[in-house]
């Protein structure tokens, strides 16, 4: 598939309870590189193989969850058409200026009918990654932290799934990777989508309160990866929902835990490639189980009720 | 170190916690119930609980789910307290949503006067 529009999740801004704190735990325990700091005391991070600018920002907040989530999409002319396609879609939209955040070039920023923030931009300050791109090495990764490769998608939760999906689907050029149905066969209960051949860049849940998130996930190189970050993770005493195991849907490996303000995080490995002409994958409710944690074949109370 | 007793006060079970987990951690390692256990890092309210007595020390937690006068009150996460005497306690958070019926109305707050 040529990569054109929407190319990859870029960013995510994260609420966190205690900013020191968090900055430590992201530094020693996730192992994202920290990229500084901005004039409203924002923290930022990328992960070691990223080499754009910053990929995680951590604000100060009375509340935990996520503030917006950002897609880079292929340059400056493929920005200002999706903003017309936005506006041609009855989406309004908000120019956020450059520098704004960070090394960042002007967003578009709208909301999506699930009451979520959604940015899109075309430019972050290339940083380079661990080994550069003039004969590298490979990036043995010895630590500190898990140290993932990249931000990988995010899982939202909110009432009207069928106009976000809608919106992604029409307006930004996403596929429908997998679905569950509810009992009806007709609802959504979840839908997984990309801008790309991986097999989800952002999934969503129908849920009673809108603008919810569920994780941020991180990608990692391998099973052995998610082992040695679940090892990390002990060793940290990092609070986690479900783990080590395989999602039926995606078939990627994975582990559920939250950062230390309660937000949701996923460690992630695999997941198979898609492409545009396949046909989307579909799981019914008695199978969801199966579908969200293979291996024991049960929903977690966690999954559906905890969202911050 | 030290340990005190817990009492959940809802089905009168009781059990130790040490001083250094808080009241959710201490009753999940020894794998006790009755606390509905969520992300255990003050965020997402579902381990909300009612101190009635007893004394704790305690982090800072979500405002979305415990609002100042609450938790001056004593309505407080439950993954946010340690315990620092005996403690007495009411559960009020809830595992919302199941499969079937995953679109609900917001639940009614439940307000316990102590």
């Amino acid at each position: 598939m040529a990569m054109t529009g929407v190319l990859r999740p870029g960013h995510a801004q994260i609420r966190v309870l205690d900013l020191d704190e968090s900055i430590k735990w992201y530094t020693d325990v996730m192992g994202l590189v920290p990229m500084g700091k901005d004039s409203q005391g924002r923290a930022y991070f990328k992960a070691r193989a990223e080499r754009d600018h910053n990929s995680i920002i951590l604000r100060q907040a009375d509340r935990a969850g996520m503030d917006f989530f950002g897609f880079k999409v292929r340059d400056d002319a493929t920005l200002q058409a999706l903003e017309q396609k936005l506006h041609a879609a009855g989406v309004a939209t908000e120019r956020m200026p450059a520098g704004e955040l960070l090394e960042t070039g002007e967003r578009v920023r709208f909301k999506i009918p699930t009451g979520h923030t959604i940015e899109l931009y075309a430019e972050k300050k290339h940083v380079g990654n661990a080994t550069g791109c003039l004969n590298p090495e490979v990036d043995v990764i010895d630590g500190p932290g898990i140290c993932p490769i990249r931000l990988d998608h995010c899982l939202i939760y909110g009432g009207d799934i069928d106009g976000s999906r809608k919106l992604f689907e029409e307006v930004l050029g996403f596929n429908l990777v997998e679905r569950v149905k509810l009992e009806d066969g007709t609802t959504d209960l979840a839908t997984w989508l990309t801008c790309s051949t991986k097999a989800h860049d952002i999934a969503m849940v129908r849920h009673s309160e809108d603008d919810k998130l569920h994780h941020v996930s991180f990608q990692l190189g391998s099973w052995e990866q998610v082992l040695r970050a679940a090892d990390i993770m002990s060793k940290n005493r990092v609070s986690i929902d479900v783990g080590p195991t395989r999602h039926g849907i995606t078939n990627g490996t994975t582990i559920y835990f939250f950062d230390p303000s309660g937000n949701r995080l996923e460690t992630f490995s695999g997941g198979y490639d898609h492409y545009p002409d396949m046909e989307p994958i579909t799981w019914t409710w008695d199978e969801v189980g199966a579908g969200i944690f293979y291996h024991n074949r049960k929903l977690n109370d966690a999954f559906l009720s905890v969202v911050t | 170190m030290a340990a005190y007793t817990i009492t959940i006060e809802d089905t009168g079970e009781s059990y130790r916690c040490v001083d250094y987990r808080s009241v959710l951690e201490g009753m999940e390692a020894l794998g006790r119930r009755g606390i509905p256990v969520g992300c255990r890092q003050g965020g997402c309210g579902v381990c909300k609980v009612q101190v009635t007595s007893g004394s704790y020390s305690k982090r800072v937690m979500s405002r979305a789910h415990v609002s100042a006068e609450e938790e001056a009150a004593g309505c407080v996460l439950a993954c946010r307290i340690k315990p620092t005497s005996d403690l007495r306690i009411r559960v009020l958070g809830q595992m919302k949503k199941n499969v079937c019926r995953v679109v609900e109305p917001a639940p009614v707050q439940h307000v316990h006067s102590t």
